[in-house]
């Protein structure tokens, strides 16, 4: 077992892990943030993403010993605001439908929020381009990717 | 799946690593970002018994001017890579082929000298390291010992580190002021490149450096394109005689992604598009 502590949407926690524990596993079954989701077993369909010291990571592809000393946010801590309220970009997938199951959501928001961070005014293409490790298995890509454009202010030109 | 149970070593100098390799020998892996690592651990076709994790190393990540040469650290990050200002100015071929690899998530981890030391033969970093001359700066138990590009890439997922060692840095020789791009062929967005080339020219085109992903068990250099490309016009025609070069002496492999005569194509093809893209035209 490895001593941990970090802080995880905004709560610093601490817990004895084992070293082999996925940063995903411990977010779910230690801590029940279950808002977080596992799609695939190699690292491909962005499902887990979270934030790690500000930046987008696959919480299936780091382990939680990695992110002592560090700050993680989940989907469920995003919006930091009065209960109810949503974070724009999860109130933009709400607005262009940018869901069908909701499988991928956690995941696509968490990297949108991640992408809109590093550039506020993407193309479509740079939508797409900064979208591309998560995958969406009902193929909803159209509307996510409004949805993106839609929580940057810039749907208006976007070609359907 | 999860990995096999392992016991976890964070050091905080690559002094301390060594000895941890030392003391653990076989039974040890070096972490770096883990990109590549954490999936070969949770298929279990690995299981080491320690796994010792280079990400409290400051000293390893960074980069810097060293005179004719720019120091990238092995643990910078493939995002850190792509946008570094020196980066840009004096190894442009690296920055573009950096912000190829894999997808955000995946650069935000993975690093510029796990990506060189894992040496899988379709990474996208082998080859505008060995075209741009790079030389690879190896600490272990006696010291440190500095490797060119050309000896560093031993065979498929083979390098010249040794077992009780680590790759620190890596120096990559200044080519300030050189167009470059990074030509990569991707049957799915986020994913290896079925091949790939990496053009560097000085003007247009007084020298060329040609490098190619996935044409081998290493990456390879496209030697004959470069020397027919030096004094070339950048032009369609003028690059096409030495394009058609590009995959000589290559021995590509053939899988379901495209037969060996198929890549040679492709090399041939893409040689093309990339150096007439690094020049400008
Ligand atoms: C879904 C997915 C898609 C990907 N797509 C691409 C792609 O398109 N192109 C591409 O190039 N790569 C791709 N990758 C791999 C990615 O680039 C990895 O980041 C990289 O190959 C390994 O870097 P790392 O820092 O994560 O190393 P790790 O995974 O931590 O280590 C890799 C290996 O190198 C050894 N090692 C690491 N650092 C050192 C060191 N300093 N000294 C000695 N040994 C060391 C480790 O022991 C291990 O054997 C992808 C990965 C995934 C999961
Ligand atoms: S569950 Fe992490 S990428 Fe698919
Ligand atoms: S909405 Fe179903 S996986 Fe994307």
């Amino acid at each position: 077992m490895t001593k941990i502590e970090l802080t995880v949407d905004g709560a610093a926690v601490s817990d004895d892990v084992e070293p082999r524990m996925l940063l995903v596993q411990y977010l779910r079954e230690k801590l029940g943030k279950t808002g977080t989701v596992i799609g695939c077993d190699t690292s491909n369909c962005g499902a887990c993403t979270v934030h790690l010291d500000g930046t987008s990571v696959k919480s299936c592809n780091v382990l939680a010993v990695q992110a002592n000393g560090r700050t993680v946010t989940t989907i469920e801590g995003l919006a930091d605001t009065a209960e109810g309220d949503l974070h724009p970009v999860q109130e933009a997938f709400r607005e262009c439908h940018g869901l069908q199951c909701g499988f991928c959501t956690p995941g696509m928001i968490m990297q949108a929020v991640d992408l809109l961070g590093e550039n506020p005014h993407p193309t479509e293409e740079e939508v797409r381009l900064g979208m591309e490790g998560n995958l969406c298995r009902c193929t909803g890509y159209h509307n996510i990717v409004q949805s993106v454009l839609h929580a940057a202010g810039q749907t208006e030109g976007a070609t359907a | 799946m999860i990995p096999v149970k392992f016991d976890y070593l964070a050091p905080t100098s690559v002094e301390e690593a060594l000895s941890a390799l030392g003391e653990h020998g076989d039974d040890a892996k070096i972490l770096a970002g883990g990109q590549s690592l954490l999936p070969v651990l949770r298929m279990r076709l690995n299981a080491p018994e320690v796994v010792i994790d280079l990400g409290g190393i400051a000293s390893l990540r960074g980069i810097r001017d060293d005179g004719d040469a720019i120091v990238i650290g092995a643990m910078t990050t493939h995002h850190d890579v792509r946008d570094h200002a020196l980066v840009k100015e004096h190894a442009l071929l690296i920055s573009k082929a950096a912000a190829e690899v894999a997808d955000s998530q995946i650069r935000h981890r993975g690093t510029f000298g796990g990506a060189l030391a894992h040496a899988d033969p379709a990474g996208d970093l082998g080859a505008p390291a060995l075209a741009l001359g790079a030389q690879f700066v190896i600490a272990g138990p006696g010291g440190t010992r500095t490797v060119e590009a050309s000896d560093f890439f031993v065979d498929l997922f083979e390098t010249a580190i040794g077992e009780d060692e680590i790759l620190t840095e890596v120096r990559v020789p200044k080519h300030t002021g050189w167009g470059a791009h990074y030509e990569k062929f991707v049957r799915v967005a986020h994913q290896w490149p079925i091949v790939a080339v990496a053009a560097t020219v000085k003007g247009s085109i007084d020298e060329a450096r040609v490098g190619l992903t996935n044409m081998g068990s290493t990456p390879l250099r496209a030697t004959a394109t470069e020397q027919a490309l030096a004094g070339a016009s950048a032009t369609e025609d003028g690059v096409r005689a030495a394009a058609e070069l590009a995959a000589e002496g290559t021995n590509p492999p053939s899988d379901l992604n495209g037969a060996a005569d198929y890549r040679q194509h492709l090399a041939r093809v893409l040689t093309g598009r990339a150096v007439l893209k690094a020049a400008g035209a």
